[in-house]
């Protein structure tokens, strides 16, 4: 989706201000989202790229005024939900519950819902397939063009490469998932990842590209297309 | 300025997380104990040391470090040093004419394993827009200046391969131990937004 995350390029945020004294966790309960995060990663609940997808469907304010671990919260919370694991509304009087202090929780039942989940069920994490091959459409230093794709659902694809030109630096010939379908359950469609180098003029443009700039971003073999043209 | 000072009024956070590990622990998804050894791994046991063992390992040892270009996780691996998010593992080497730059332009994608969490900053908008549009005058902000000669590469790392930059070892360091060499690395070095290695004395 054409959204508020797909940040390459953009201008308008100002300066890039380093903290070195930053601790790990800024917040105490970032550090809470992020840890539960992570295991629930590993319980097979939701799957990386629909994790990623659901912080892309905040709405670009809140996206713009929610910190890192914010996001996370929000994502957390509405895939819980929508498996019918942990409901909103068990959240909201949870949440109202601690807010006022309350000593004694209102119990939920454990019965219906969809936890425990059944084995069938889990989500295998990792994007590389090990066990599988795939066979590379494209070779090493092979010409190609980004495909001008705008899928309103969850992609890789960068805004910025969309529609431009560019030489395949690496074949990364391993079976990967393909994000863009597994988001959404349609698949992991694994193929080869490539990583593409762009002249900066290409880019941006011969008048405000930076000299001797060069980006190279990795990307799907679904994203690409021979560029003939330009061979 | 952070987050949590910018958005005071943002406690509100705080309280929807603790309702939510707290149901989680009342229907035995997890339990806050296992959240508590997975704050302290990331706060004690992982970190830019780690990356910083490896880089100094690779200056020492030609060897090392062509198996380190060659394949990341796997010299990693002989080091001890794994975990999860990173299934893949380019490390891209600074010379006097190159310098290498890591983005992650849609979220903020790290080699969790090798550099622990990634900062603030590099999760920033600022630092995710610019980076792949003008990253001379980002690092020159940051006060790395480099000569329109020195081949800035710029690595979007977008997919579920993560990069690692690899500084140059600095001259006059031969008397300098491998642990020692490992002191003067730093995250910033290892993202691209710092050049220079700065010795001590």
């Amino acid at each position: 989706m054409n959204g508020i995350h797909d940040m390459g390029g953009l201008h308008g945020f100002g300066p890039v201000e380093i903290d070195p004294d930053e601790p790990v966790f800024t917040t105490e309960w970032g550090s809470r989202v992020f840890c539960m995060t992570q295991v629930i990663d590993g319980l097979g609940v939701w799957n990386l790229d629909e994790h990623r997808h659901e912080i892309e469907l905040m709405a670009p304010e809140d996206y713009l005024t929610h910190s890192y671990y914010g996001r996370w919260l929000f994502a957390m919370e509405r895939i819980l939900d929508r498996r019918n694991i942990v409901r909103r509304e068990e959240v909201d009087l949870r949440a109202a519950e601690i807010a006022s202090d309350k000593r004694q929780f209102t119990p939920v039942r454990k019965t219906d819902r969809n936890w425990p989940m059944s084995e069938d069920a889990r989500v295998r994490w990792g994007a590389w397939r090990k066990e599988e091959s795939v066979t590379p459409k494209f070779d090493e230093g092979q010409r190609v063009r980004v495909r001008n794709i705008h899928p309103p659902g969850h992609t890789r694809v960068t805004n910025y490469t969309r529609g431009k030109s560019g030489d395949i630096y690496r074949v990364n010939d391993q079976a990967w998932v393909f994000p863009d379908t597994r988001a959404h359950y349609q698949g992991e469609n694994l193929q080869a990842v490539y990583t593409v180098r762009f002249d900066a003029q290409t880019l941006w443009g011969e008048s405000q590209a930076e000299p001797n700039l060069y980006v190279y971003i990795d990307l799907s073999e679904n994203h690409l297309e021979a560029d003939q043209e330009n061979e | 300025m952070g987050h949590k000072h910018a958005h005071p009024e943002k406690a509100w956070q705080a309280i929807r997380t603790e309702a939510i590990e707290s149901l989680l622990n009342e229907i035995n998804v997890l339990t806050s104990e296992d959240i508590d050894k997975v704050v302290r791994h990331y706060e004690e046991n992982v970190g830019p040391k780690t990356g910083a063992k490896v880089i100094a390992r690779a200056w020492v040892d030609p060897e090392f470090k062509k198996r380190l270009l060659a394949d990341g996780l796997a010299a990693c691996a002989e080091l001890g040093i794994g975990g999860p998010e990173t299934e893949l593992l380019h490390v891209v080497e600074n010379t006097s004419k190159v310098h290498n730059v890591v983005v992650c332009t849609l979220c903020s994608c790290y080699p969790w394993p090798i550099l622990g969490l990634p900062p603030v900053w590099y999760k920033s908008s600022a630092y995710r827009s610019r980076l792949v549009r003008e990253p001379r005058k980002v690092l020159s902000e940051l006060g790395v200046e480099l000569q329109e000669d020195v081949e800035i590469r710029v690595w979007d790392s977008v997919s579920e391969i993560r990069y690692l930059v690899m500084p140059e070892k600095p001259d006059h360091a031969e008397n300098l131990s491998e642990a020692e060499l490992a002191e003067l690395i730093t995250r910033d070095h290892m993202i691209g937004v710092a050049r220079h290695i700065h010795q001590a004395g």
